[in-house]
């Protein structure tokens, strides 16, 4: 009982003792680790590999703070200390600056990037023209068009988003570690009157090891290798899922044409991107889009459930847009092949919302393709939509007005419906030749770029509520994309007049998704167990490969919620609704969302939606067929990797570590000798006279 | 710092060591045995020391920095006597055994003396200790950085390996020493030991000054040293004759059977 109770102590104070380990190790003494990095990963398609790439073992160089393009001599030729690691202002971050580095690469170990809190006056790291190989200009559509031979569309555009780097870019923020990192370089880097600056000197490691190279075709092989039980997977294709509901449900389970029916798509763009990974705000370039067709699709609830229109209006949310059309293009291939609820046959129209909040002057403009416009027929729906869309201003305070020369369409999804079929479009946008936009595709790209300020004594809660400026513009675009759609699917023209988009919801989306996601209105229409996903900050938009990309969620369930209907059914009815006689999985989605906290509860009030909402892959037709190599579709895929993490610390000259290794192997050798020495000489060193006989060695 | 600094100084800290092993005990696998054993020894001694000295911390005031520093002198002391303690028991534990040894081997003498035991039990303190010292800096040294960030000396890795050098040298000698007075029982030359031993524990207490604690610790190893070379029957006349290369003739007219 003795030996049994204090084995039990014995167990019970090691596992004390174990949790309650701190390390003030020789490492916090030797490094000081980064948390707050962003790095640049690497991008693959059919041909190329994109993005920045380190070394296995981490890039080290000297740090150098660059103050000017001509202090780019000491990294690049004068420094004595090479390889260099530059630490950039934003201000710096230039494609010329960029360029010279790249050409000297065996010089620069990598660049850091210090993101300040206010925008420059302009920055695109995107190409000028964007998507130009996969939309529907090519030299045998609109040959002349193409390429952006007629408008530049992102003239701002240094294109460094689509440069490969062989050292790696990290982005840093202006906050406490970066004043440690210049302090560094102030107190051991600076070069006294031109003299080269002594050891030890201040260096930077960057490690973000991308596994993947050459292009998409290479990866994807070296996928396949199944050498080991674990085989080492190398890339993932780009994409989620696109997100589409409509007015009335469509049963999920019969695909291909369907007789008689004429749909008007409603389309908008969910995703952005940015030169860093995963740090995409995409306020002007995607979300002012998608929120106006949330808020037209809230707008058309009602009107539709009292007097339906005669066509069908579906509102599709394409994921993935930015890396060549990925969400779009697969809806297309569905349709064409049979895999999709309608096919290209059924669509009467489609509006699609682009940018559209930073309208200078009262203009929004309405783009068409001109090719297909010198079909007749569809001309005149082309024609018939934009009277839609210009009547339905009456009373608004702006115009929509048609550009007055022929250009081509915007990059757009309905590029690559018109890819597919003539099919009669628009696209609404507030610039009618360049983008307005001056951080496409960027990081500076947030709701600064949208001039949504709030007062600043307002709380969180209240700056939800708080209708802003940006608000309500957008709410108005909504409102006069509703009428359109009404109109364009043959609705009552009486109650056009009654459809009107709520500056409330606009607002409230506005704010979660740019300001701050984790707020009452979001968990309230979300799942529980999704719950997780809302965050202090806005999410980010960038398409990723883990199919759980937070924006698609969010505009699920806002679908839902605010076209859907709230129900009776309990959570377990909510998730077998086949049981019950009038519900149906197949017509409608059953979502069980958490609802609101009443006052005076700490419950929460949760329901189930029926919406006829749905999600659909959006991967690239590319990856189906197995052609990586593929003109025709987005063939984008991301690099895995092991770890990315940054340490700055000390080096030491060459000359030192040598002369320590110098030091070791000369006691070495000395040690050696002697007790080779003494050993073999014992019997004389250690005898004694005074030793009895009988003692031996 | 990189590869270079990290055999720098693992030569700097365990060549000594690995040459006396190498040379005097890697041949004899009874010595092998022994020295292991004493490295144990000294394993438990750490451990029952960083068990008091870790409750202790964790009893007391984390924030009041004099307080820490009051306990890490303790820690230290506790430990020096604790490792003594350790190695008084591993001595008898060594004449138990060797009586035991006597009894059931064939033949008539002792396999290995207890002037040999001493050697080789002090050495396998002194390794065991110097690896404990020394293990986890070599394993940093092998990054691309070096000591300094903070504002710490620079000179770190290499004063840690030669004080390590110094420890491992020690150990070896007390352990000559030690048993030696125990036999003659010479109370007196046990609390020398120990009392050198916390002196040199203590010594570092100097450090980032470096200098101030290498340099005494390298005095006591050298007259620790000369003290455990004339307890183990060395004299001034045996280190002239080996010297000058006369002991041909001494030992042909003092040959004893190995």
């Amino acid at each position: 009982m003795g030996l049994e109770s204090s084995k039990w102590a014995i167990i019970f104070l090691v596992c004390w003792l174990y949790k309650n380990v701190s390390c003030n190790s020789v490492e916090q003494k030797i490094y000081v680790e980064l948390n707050n990095t962003v790095p640049c990963v690497r991008l693959l398609n059919a041909t190329h590999q994109i993005g920045c790439q380190s070394s296995i073992s981490g890039d080290t160089g000297v740090i150098h703070v660059l103050e000017s393009e001509e202090d780019l001599e000491w990294p690049l030729s004068k420094g004595p200390n090479p390889p260099y690691m530059v630490l950039l202002e934003s201000s710096l971050f230039t494609r010329s600056i960029m360029m010279k580095m790249k050409n000297e690469s065996n010089r620069v170990a990598g660049v850091a990037v210090v993101v300040p809190n206010t925008s420059p006056p302009e920055f695109s790291p995107h190409t000028t023209c964007p998507n130009e190989n996969t939309g529907v200009y090519s030299d045998n559509y609109g040959p002349n068009l193409a390429h952006c031979n007629t408008t530049v569309w992102n003239p701002r555009g240094n294109g460094l988003s689509y440069e490969e780097f062989d050292f790696p870019v990290f982005s840093l923020k202006e906050d406490n570690e970066t004043e440690f990192i210049k302090q560094c370089y102030l107190d051991h880097n600076r070069a006294v009157n031109g003299s080269a600056p002594q050891y030890p000197l201040c260096a930077m490691q960057l490690f973000s090891h991308m596994h993947a190279v050459t292009n998409t075709p290479t990866c994807m092989r070296r996928n396949d290798i199944n050498f080991s039980i674990n085989p080492e997977m190398v890339c993932d294709p780009l994409g989620d899922y696109n997100v589409w509901g409509s007015i009335r449900p469509y049963n999920d389970t019969v695909f291909g044409h369907k007789e008689n029916e004429s749909v008007v798509i409603a389309a908008a763009r969910l995703d952005s991107r940015a030169f860093f990974w995963e740090v995409s705000t995409g306020a002007e370039g995607s979300v002012s889009g998608f929120v106006t067709l949330l808020a037209a699709a809230q707008a058309l609830r009602e009107v539709t459930h009292e007097a339906p229109p005669t066509r069908n209006i579906l509102f599709a949310f394409f994921q993935g847009e930015t890396f060549d059309y990925i969400g779009s293009s697969r809806m297309v291939y569905d349709m064409e092949n049979g895999k999709f609820v309608i096919d290209l046959d059924n669509i009467h129209s489609v509006l699609e919302i682009g940018q559209v909040a930073l309208h200078s002057g009262n203009n929004l403009f309405l783009h068409s393709d001109p090719v297909s416009r010198r079909n007749n027929t569809v001309n005149d729906v082309v024609k018939n939509l934009v009277n839609n869309l210009q009547s339905s201003t009456a009373g608004l305070g702006f115009l929509l007005v048609e550009p007055n020369v022929s250009q081509p369409l915007p990059p757009s999804s309905l590029q690559r419906f018109l890819r597919a079929q003539p099919i009669p479009g628009i696209v609404l946008a507030d610039h009618e030749s360049a983008f307005n936009n001056r951080y496409y595709e960027s990081f500076y790209d947030n709701a600064a770029n949208l001039n949504l300020t709030y007062p600043s004594d307002l709380s969180p809660e209240e700056q939800l509520e708080f209708v802003t400026h940006t608000a309500e513009s957008l709410t108005d675009v909504a409102t006069v994309v509703a009428r359109a759609l009404y109109k364009q699917a043959g609705g009552d023209e009486s109650r056009v007049n009654t459809i009107k988009a709520d500056p409330k919801i606009v607002t409230q989306m506005l704010y979660g998704f740019l300001v701050s996601s984790n707020n009452s209105w979001f968990q309230a229409v979300m799942a529980p167990e999704l719950k997780n996903i809302l965050k202090p900050s806005p999410p980010e938009y960038y398409v990723g490969v883990a199919m759980s990309s937070t924006p698609t969620r969010l505009v699920q369930y806002l679908l839902a919620n605010l076209t859907g209907a709230a129900t009776n059914l309990t959570q377990s009815q909510c998730q077998k609704p086949d049981e019950l006689p009038n519900e149906s999985r197949q017509m409608y989605s059953y979502l069980w969302v958490q609802g609101i906290v009443p006052p005076n509860s700490t419950e929460r009030d949760s329901f189930c939606v029926r919406a006829s909402v749905r999600l659909t892959k959006a991967v690239s037709p590319a990856f189906e067929l197995g052609e990586y190599a593929s003109k025709d579709y987005s063939t984008w895929t991301e690099s895995r990797w092991k770890f990315i993490k940054a340490r700055i610390f000390l080096v030491a000259s060459r000359d030192l570590e040598m002369l320590t290794l110098g030091v070791g192997v000369a006691v070495l050798f000395t040690s050696l000798l002697v007790t080779y020495f003494i050993s073999t000489k014992a019997d004389v060193l250690f005898s004694s006279t005074r030793e009895p006989a009988s003692a031996a060695y | 710092m990189t590869a270079s600094v990290f055999f720098g100084c693992t030569f700097i800290a365990f060549g000594p060591a690995i040459a006396l092993f190498l040379f005097t005990i890697a041949r004899d696998p009874l010595r092998v045995i022994f020295l292991i054993a004493g490295a144990f020894f000294w394993l438990c001694s750490l451990l029952l020391s960083s068990l008091v000295w870790f409750i202790t911390v964790q009893i007391s005031n984390k924030e009041s920095s004099s307080q820490q520093k009051g306990l890490l002198i303790f820690g230290v002391v506790l430990s020096v006597l604790l490792q003594e303690t350790c190695r008084f028991g591993y001595y008898k534990l060594l004449k138990k055994a060797n009586e035991g040894l006597l009894m059931l081997s064939a033949e008539e003498t002792m396999p290995i003396s207890i002037r040999q035991l001493a050697y080789v039990s002090g050495l396998g303190f002194g390794f065991m200790s110097g690896a404990f010292s020394m293990v986890n800096i070599l394993a940093d040294s092998v990054g691309p950085g070096t000591i300094g960030i903070h504002g710490d000396s620079q000179h770190y890795f290499l004063s840690s390996a030669f004080m390590t050098m110094a420890i491992i040298l020690l150990h070896m000698f007390w352990g000559v020493v030690f048993f030696d007075s125990c036999e003659k029982q010479h109370w007196w030359s046990l609390a020398v030991v120990v009392i050198s031993h916390l002196l040199v524990s203590c010594l570092t207490f100097q450090n980032p000054q470096y200098v101030g604690s290498l340099v005494p610790t390298y005095i006591i190893v050298f007259l620790v040293g000369l003290w455990a070379f004339f307890c183990s029957g060395g004299s001034l006349r045996n280190l002239k004759l080996c010297l000058t290369c006369k002991d041909k003739d001494f030992l042909l007219a003092n040959h004893r059977p190995r």
